[in-house]
């Protein structure tokens, strides 16, 4: 229960005004940049972006600059100002196949068209702290070119599904159900958990990804493919009559190859797991997959284990942190009429209880 | 090529769409009053009330009917371009506009459900003219009564009767706009 | 260009004009927007903007982008994009529609009025003076991270073993 409770303006003020300062730090010390968290932090970014499904970086590197840091108060600004946006439509789907790459692995297959392509990645880093970042002005050596070629990178599971080693991919509803507009409503079809998913929170998905591989609802997953890159967004504009590109985006796909299904009727064939994020988000989008995966138990004819990565309802219902933050720190709001309640009954048993010992001795 | 359905749009949307939200919530809430709503100018036969109410309410999630005495090419186009709106058919429209007559037979509207009784349609119903006479109106937001010149009282008797479902309406003619709430008892006088 | 990309248009995809309206918007679209301006003032040359009439004044709003489960399935909701959109025509009657990625609203209205003035018969020089220049611009732009994806290119070679030398 809420109770509404007037007076503490001018103390919210003057918190408000130290909070900037705050944010400011050091003035001694150069002021950040939006350009600057933009270019520099740009994983940061990345995450901003894919939890505030909000595509647009300068907008993800203000709010973390307003947020100091704070990447889920940044996610909740950034989904706070989409609220104020008209939208104007929806999108073709993107065509991940035709991805510009900056990066393609495939834990799977050795030799593929396309190759293995390593892009800016931490994975063969030691680790070890580089004091030389410590110093300003450093000259960054410009990274090597190769030639560029223009083989194409098909995806590998193509590859699969033309042997029909693996499930194919249904066809859906042309129009998903979108739960920015409707409530989450289960059962939640597999367009809706992807939703969810890919705009859930980093940590938790993580979590419950690594949960299915310690063994709670195990799938076997292989990285069949991951790539970021590049895609084009194409949408039909109506006034025109025809689709015009209307911009680009960066984005990590990663689709695993996981065990298989069969049946007495059906061959055996492996199935699919798919995790698409916003940016460069390497660790989300192959969590993303995992539970994905988890996920489709019902469909694919498993068991529940009773595994928690197999629950739609609670990984859904907990996957996103701008709702669970909201929830959770309203706790710390007033709650001084409630709490009297409790503390008026808990002195009246107390005292119903002394009375009835001290009777109790007194016989 | 006739490019007049690029026309006639909000000159400045973000406060001309406040001032006619405001007036539509207006209308609605205080069922009867008769409201003023310019600044838009749609193509013929959509009064100008009914053009603002669509550049305000409707976007690209909210399915647009148009009754046979509104479905024309210019107004078509005027809803696509200046809204985004899809064009359906009754059943799954969350907003309907024309005549009363070309609204008719109106049971095919959505009503809402147990669940989300606000996934109904909202009806525009384009009025030769509006005057707060005839039939009766009390319930939510009227202090005793309100007259409204409605096309017919059987409808709305019927569309109150199934509260907390029933379809909304609002009455348009020129730049003048009242509501009719699924909430409101209508009594013929 | 994908397949995908005039699913359900045909017709209008099959005329030439259509096609060069489409890469155009295309261009503009996908244009920085700082350089969209500096090319248009280049254009412009210290002229006036062209007279013109807003249709659709400039507004900031989003396209949900979609993706497809397993690359090839069901489209679902992925997330969305910032676009700015307007509409303007031209004294002489062109309509010009420019969508730009972003917030920039005077990179929208700039992309409407050079796609008017394009409608309008100044194709060939605004091809010339912003189309060709945003084109080779961004084409140098993804060769280069090719390039650079390129030269992380794992080169596998297998240890041979069982033979002399």
């Amino acid at each position: 229960m809420y109770v509404a409770v007037k007076g503490g303006e001018r103390a919210i003020d003057n918190a408000h005004a130290w909070l900037a300062e705050e944010r400011r730090g050091d003035t001694e010390v150069a002021e950040l940049s939006i350009a600057q968290i933009r270019e520099q932090l740009a994983l940061a970014v990345n995450r901003v972006m894919a939890e505030g499904s909000l595509y647009d970086p300068d907008l993800a590197a203000l709010a973390i600059k307003q947020a100091r840091g704070d990447l889920i108060e940044a996610v909740f600004l950034i989904r706070a100002y989409r609220t104020t946006l008209p939208r104007f439509g929806a999108s073709h789907p993107v065509d991940t196949g035709a991805m510009s790459c900056d990066r393609r692995i495939s834990a799977t297959f050795k030799d593929l068209p396309g190759g293995q392509v390593l892009g800016p990645t931490f994975d063969y880093t030691h680790r070890l702290l580089d004091f030389a970042l410590a110093a300003e002005g450093l000259d960054v050596p410009e990274a090597e070119g190769g030639a560029p070629s223009d083989t194409q990178m098909p995806h590998v599971t193509g590859f699969l599904a033309r042997e029909d080693l693996i499930q194919p991919e249904p066809e859906g509803a042309d129009t998903p159900r979108d739960l920015t507009r409707e409530p989450l409503d289960f059962p939640a079809d597999r367009p809706l958990r992807l939703q969810a998913l890919t705009r859930g929170d980093e940590g938790f998905i993580l979590s419950m990804a690594y949960s299915t591989q310690r063994g709670y609802g195990r799938n076997h997953p292989f990285v069949g493919e991951l790539r970021i890159g590049t895609v084009t967004v194409e949408m039909d504009i109506p006034e025109l009559g025809f689709a015009i590109e209307i911009g680009e985006v960066v984005l990590t796909e990663c689709e695993t190859v996981n065990q298989f299904t069969g049946s007495k009727t059906e061959p055996p064939q492996f199935t699919r797991g798919y995790g698409l994020v916003f940016g460069q988000t390497e660790r989300k989008a192959i969590s993303m997959a995992l539970v994905d995966r988890a996920l489709r138990w019902e469909e694919l004819g498993e068991d529940n284990v009773g595994a928690p990565a197999q629950d739609a309802e609670f990984v859904l219902y907990h996957a996103d942190n701008v709702q669970a933050t909201g929830f959770l720190e309203h706790i710390k709001l007033p709650h001084y009429v409630d709490f009297q309640s409790e503390l008026e009954l808990i002195r009246r048993i107390r005292a119903e209880a002394m009375a009835g010992q001290a009777q109790e001795a007194a016989e | 090529m006739t490019e007049q359905y690029l026309e006639g749009g909000f000159a400045d949307p973000p406060r001309a769409a406040a001032h006619a939200f405001r007036a539509a919530l207006q209308a609605l809430s205080r069922p009867g009053r008769i409201e003023t709503l310019s600044g838009a100018t749609p193509p013929a036969p959509c009064s100008p009330a009914a053009g603002a109410l669509l550049l305000t309410l409707c976007d690209g999630t909210t399915p647009v009917h148009l009754g046979p005495s509104h479905d024309t090419e210019a107004l078509r186009g005027w809803i696509t371009f200046h809204t985004g709106a899809p064009l359906v058919s009754a059943e799954t429209a969350a907003f309907a506009l024309g005549t009363w007559e070309a609204l008719q037979p109106i049971h095919r509207f959505a009503i809402g459900t147990a669940e989300y009784p606000d996934r109904a349609a909202t009806l525009i119903v384009e009025m030769p003219a509006l005057s707060a006479t005839g039939a009766r109106l009390t319930g939510p937001g009227i202090e005793t009564e309100a007259r409204l010149c409605l096309p017919e009282t059987a409808a709305f008797q019927q569309n109150r009767a199934r509260f907390p479902l029933g379809f909304d309406c609002f009455f348009t003619s020129g730049d003048r706009v009242a509501g009719l709430p699924r909430s409101t008892r209508v009594e013929e006088v | 260009m994908s397949n995908s990309t005039m699913e359900g248009i045909p017709q209008a995809a099959a005329r030439p004009e259509t096609e060069a309206r489409r890469a155009r918007l295309s261009t503009l679209a996908k244009a920085p927007a700082g350089r969209l301006l500096a090319l248009w003032s280049g254009w412009l040359g210290g002229r006036e903007m062209p007279a013109h009439d807003v249709l659709r004044p400039p507004e900031i709003g989003t396209v949900m982008v979609r993706g497809r489960a397993g690359a090839t399935g069901a489209p679902f909701n992925l997330g969305e994009m910032t676009v700015t959109r307007a509409t303007v025509r031209l004294a002489a009657g062109a309509v010009g529609h420019g969508h730009v990625q972003g917030r920039d609203k005077d990179a929208a209205r700039v992309a409407a009025l050079i796609d008017a003035l394009c409608e309008g018969g100044e194709a060939d020089a605004l091809e010339t003076a912003i189309l060709a220049p945003l084109r080779a611009e961004a084409e140098a732009g993804k060769r280069s991270r090719l390039a650079k994806a390129a030269a992380t290119k794992v080169e596998f070679f297998t240890m041979v073993r069982g033979e002399n030398g």
